[in-house]
């Protein structure tokens, strides 16, 4: 029993570590957010209903030039992998009623990583509900933070926040193309950026980016599966979790 | 409208999320839609790093985030946390930028 207590402990631990790390990188969202143009609501609605970093960065990204059409289907599209985080964590958390609904929307990157980090039973589900209660309470508050403060700064590009709003693409892309396994991803990052850039003259906004989502669709189907080959439901990155 | 999108975008990503708690497992264990899930997740936000720093409208341009974006890349190296890369990006910019580089 102290064993499986102490397993439990280490998971919140660790669920505390993460939360933090990933809540405070939502300052960032949100003066991202308003330097896109939305207001302070629509950027706290973001936060609150679509929680999903990846899609709510990408959002703000294409929603004023792309517009309605290609923001929706560019977050989606990035939401797709919560879906897939959906038959790993479920079985763990063994969630019913009221408890389903709330345990998909707390399903992301961060949860399912520390959650599925653990062994099945007290310790993962602490480290799942702990992670996505964590995160959602850190990242919507530090989202706040952020609308506030790029509300008060002004011209985003005198700040830079342009410049910030690629690195932070950067910075969430990065862990996914590492090692060796990383290697189909590297190659189809790099056809996805060549393809951006020769469609953004001859396209309207919004469709670039979508487009090079076909190219992943298309890599995915046809190339033969390396052995080591990139494992998206073992390998769940962490941003700022091993920090 | 942005609303709209707004409403829109977080029920199809709440509706995704839901879906993966129903869905009975074996339907998405297979390894070809797992992999093909994490390399559309890749493209999509290589390609928003490449438009983000690299085009202003229709137009193709080097400006100064492209050498802000470098910065960023060589804090990832070093293994730095994403606040960190983020505001080296901007402070690069914001930076060159009152220098005079567009």
């Amino acid at each position: 029993m102290a064993r499986r207590d102490d397993e439990t402990r280490a998971a919140v631990r660790q669920a505390v570590s993460v939360s933090v790390a990933t809540g405070l990188y939502g300052v960032s969202f949100g003066a991202l957010s308003v330097a896109a143009g939305l207001d302070l609501a629509q950027t706290m609605a973001l936060s609150l209903l679509m929680f999903s970093g990846g899609s709510q960065f990408a959002f703000i990204g294409v929603v004023g030039a792309g517009g309605p059409g290609a923001a929706i289907a560019t977050a989606g599209l990035l939401g797709v992998r919560n879906g897939l985080y959906g038959p790993q964590v479920a079985p763990l958390l063994g969630a019913h009623g009221w408890r389903r609904p709330l345990a998909a929307q707390l399903t992301i990157d961060e949860s399912t990583a520390v959650g599925t980090a653990h062994p099945p039973g007290p310790a993962a589900r602490a480290g799942f509900w702990w992670t996505g209660a964590g995160v959602f309470v850190l990242w919507n508050l530090f989202t706040l933070v952020g609308a506030l403060l790029g509300d008060a700064l002004g011209d985003p590009r005198r700040y830079g926040l342009d410049a910030a709003a690629a690195a932070a693409f950067l910075a969430l892309v990065w862990p996914r193309l590492g090692g060796a396994s990383g290697r189909l991803a590297r190659v189809v990052a790099g056809a996805a950026v060549v393809v951006a850039l020769a469609l953004t003259p001859v396209v309207p906004p919004g469709v670039p980016v979508l487009t090079a989502a076909a190219v992943a669709i298309v890599a995915g189907l046809l190339v033969r599966a390396e052995p080591d080959a990139v494992r998206a439901s073992d390998e769940v990155p962490v941003p700022g979790g091993d920090r | 409208m942005t609303w709209f999108a707004i409403v829109v975008a977080s029920v199809v990503c709440f509706g995704l999320k839901l879906a993966g708690h129903l869905v009975p497992e074996h339907w998405l264990a297979q390894p070809r839609v797992a992999r093909t899930a994490a390399l559309v997740t890749v493209a999509l936000l290589s390609a928003l790093v490449a438009v983000q720093a690299l085009t202003s409208g229709r137009a193709v341009v080097v400006d100064a985030r492209l050498p802000a974006l470098a910065v960023a890349a060589v804090a990832l190296v070093l293994r730095a946390p994403f606040v960190v890369v983020v505001l080296l990006a901007a402070l690069t910019a914001a930076g060159l930028r009152a220098l005079g580089m567009p």
